[in-house]
């Protein structure tokens, strides 16, 4: 994380703000709540949302704890649906260029703070990297049980039953866990999870990641972590065990194998093709000589 | 070949550039003034304000003007800019039945002390167009002042009621006690009064408004009466740490409902007439009483009243009341959302090649 010092060194990029936007008393409140969540994994530390000047839903709980944490000297990298190049992230990149004027970048290994949307990057991270999720509902049992009073006190009970019923009736009904993205884990064998509309894909690059993985919802005012090395472990049944989407085809671009598809449509005759959602992972791959249209 | 269907950093230029352009308008007509619309559309700039938390005409007025008159997007402006400002401490609570009236009146009086102030209100109008205001609009003549002015201050009518121990008392006003500031720390539920008098005051009015309308129709179980709604001007008081004593900082616009609603009675408390609580920023009756409504039904639990009514659902109600969350969580659908949709196709694809497999083999074994 940042030094405070580092904050204050740097030039304010726009007049009248702070650096990276919020003030000081505000990040120390977030960095507060950041450490309780590192402490606690996968606990929901509720925390005193600001209002952003982006929409609620739009990142604000991401954008607020990538404020608290960036220093003048990190790299930033942000991206939507695992591209830099979606309007939304090029939206809150430029916002931080702007308020702190940090260097940006595209290549996952450079940047030191990642905030995303909806991936995790294919290049594994590092212990060097801080990967931040933006969470429209932290609370995985919203929709069993939608009344908070009654979920906070589910989580200190440790009672997940309902969730496990939910995932059975998923069995009975389709022969199959039926839940596709946000899909629930278990943190360090305690607290259930969610985490953030990420597709299962994604979910066992959760698990023991070196990277630090901090989770900011925002109109929900909720921050929780993963700290690295951590045991992320999928919600499942031994005979019914967790398994990550497939695809029979590799990507039009780079030909990968291994990184989540995204479906182009190509014609209104039903032509698609399917490339990397990750397109830093894509384009090095492209740098590196690989091509999808030789295959 | 594969077309980029991703946007980019020119095109988010170009519909900004857009967005100017049009809120700009036919430059034929002549740029609207934010002293014209902070003046002459006055409502408005109030409800800003009143939403977006923050006692500023002249800068609500801006936000309008700069949403293309789009309410809750001006909301969202002054939110935006008050969360950045410093707070140095809370004002003193603000003394209402001091308010210097320009309107007040009762529902449950004739008259009363201090009589029935009409004062500015589209209450006596007919919604009948004014096409004289297509011309150009001259300044109307001020009415002739009335024989009796109006008191400097008023008595509240409740008190009328208070005295014989008709109406329960108000809470005791604890001024030693720092109310909640929801913008402070996060809401925890079951939530205190004075954070959800809080919330509602910044909620959202056209969702006040039906939530108040349901408890009138038979959602929730109000009968209430609207005792007095006054209008007027209050002095904010702040004792700053070093004098130690208050001095005066602003006069605000505040615009004010207190309910009488029936009430039972239980086994601890005797058959009375109950309150329901409404302030707001500016002139807007209808926000007022409809948060009055709305305090009224949150109070059932305490009450210990059937809680029936989505009116009554303290977390329903509260976590649903903000609209600049509601607006951008809704509208937050308008990203992209492929990445979730393509394992959403996965799945349906899959599931769908199961069920028909499973057809197949039900018509081949039949």
């Amino acid at each position: 994380m940042s030094a405070h010092a580092d904050s204050l060194a740097a030039a304010q990029t726009v007049e009248g703000y702070n650096f990276a936007y919020l003030d000081e008393q505000t990040k120390r409140m977030i960095r507060r709540s950041l450490l309780k969540a590192v402490a606690i994994p996968g606990y929901q530390v509720p925390f005193a949302s600001r209002e952003m000047p982006l929409p609620y839903g739009w990142g604000t709980g991401g954008i607020q704890v990538t404020a608290s944490i960036l220093g003048a000297c990190d790299t930033l990298k942000v991206i939507d649906q695992g591209a830099d190049d979606t309007t939304n992230a090029v939206n809150i990149r430029a916002f931080f260029a702007r308020t702190a004027g940090v260097a940006t970048t595209t290549r996952t290994e450079e940047a030191s703070v990642i905030q995303t949307r909806h991936r995790i990057p294919e290049t594994p991270l590092t212990d060097q990297q801080i990967l931040v999720y933006q969470v429209p509902i932290p609370e995985p049992l919203r929709w069993l049980e939608p009344r908070e009073r009654e979920t906070r006190m589910l989580h200190a009970l440790g009672e997940y039953g309902l969730m496990q019923v939910s995932l059975y009736e998923d069995i009975a009904q389709h022969g199959r866990i039926a839940k596709t993205y946000n899909y629930p884990v278990q943190v360090s064998g305690g607290y259930i999870m969610a985490p953030s509309p990420i597709p299962k894909f994604d979910n066992p690059k959760l698990h023991r990641n070196p990277a630090l993985q901090l989770f900011g919802a925002g109109r929900e005012k909720r921050i929780y972590a993963v700290p690295p090395y951590t045991d992320v472990r999928s919600l499942d049944f031994d005979d019914y065990p967790f398994d990550v989407e497939h695809w029979d085809t590799a990507c039009a671009l780079c030909g990968a194998t291994d990184s989540y598809l995204d479906e182009i449509v190509t014609d209104d005759a039903g032509g698609r093709r399917y490339v990397c959602s990750d397109s830093d992972y894509c384009d090095r791959r492209r740098q590196a000589g690989d091509t999808g249209a030789a295959r | 070949m594969y077309v980029a269907v991703k946007g980019g950093a020119e095109a988010i230029a170009n519909s900004l550039q857009l967005l100017a352009q049009t809120r700009r308008g036919d430059p034929q007509a002549a740029d609207l003034g934010v002293a014209q619309i902070r003046e002459q559309l006055g409502l408005a700039v109030d409800r800003v304000m009143a939403e977006g938390a923050l006692y500023d005409r002249e800068l609500a007025a801006l936000a309008l003007k700069q949403a293309c008159g789009d309410v809750q997007e001006a909301v969202f402006l002054l939110r935006a800019y008050r969360t950045t400002l410093p707070r140095f401490g809370y004002a003193r609570a603000v003394d209402t039945q001091a308010m210097a009236v320009r309107r007040r009146i009762s529902a449950t009086y004739k008259d009363l002390p201090g009589g029935q102030v009409l004062g500015p209100s589209f209450d006596y109008t007919q919604r009948l167009l004014d096409f004289q205001l297509l011309a150009d609009g001259e300044a109307p003549a001020a009415p002739e002042d009335a024989e009796d002015p109006v008191a400097p201050t008023m008595p509240g009518v409740l008190q009328h009621l208070d005295r014989d121990g008709l109406i329960e008392p108000s809470p005791a006003d604890d001024a030693t006690e720092t109310p909640a500031d929801v913008t402070r720390a996060p809401v925890t539920y079951p939530a205190g009064r004075d954070t959800w008098l809080q919330m509602l005051a910044r909620g959202d009015e056209g969702y006040l408004l039906a939530l108040a309308y349901s408890t009138q129709r038979g959602y929730g179980n109000a009968h209430p009466f609207a005792g007095e709604i006054r209008l007027g001007e209050v002095a904010v008081g702040f004792v700053p740490e070093e004098l130690g004593f208050e001095v005066e900082i602003a006069e605000v616009t505040l615009t004010e409902c207190q309910m009488i609603n029936q009430f039972q009675g239980s086994e601890a408390a005797p058959p009375q007439f109950t309150r329901g609580y409404g302030l707001t920023f500016g002139h807007n009756e209808r926000k007022a009483m409809s948060m009055a409504l709305v305090d009224r039904a949150l109070r059932s639990r305490e009450l210990g009243e059937q809680l029936v009514a989505p009116a009554q659902d303290q977390e329903f109600v509260l976590a649903h009341s903000d609209n600049v969350e509601a607006s951008g969580f809704v509208q937050h659908l308008k990203l992209p959302h492929y990445v979730d949709f393509q394992s959403e196709l996965v799945m349906l694809r899959e599931l769908r090649r199961r069920f028909h497999e499973s057809r197949y083999t039900r018509e081949a074994a039949e």
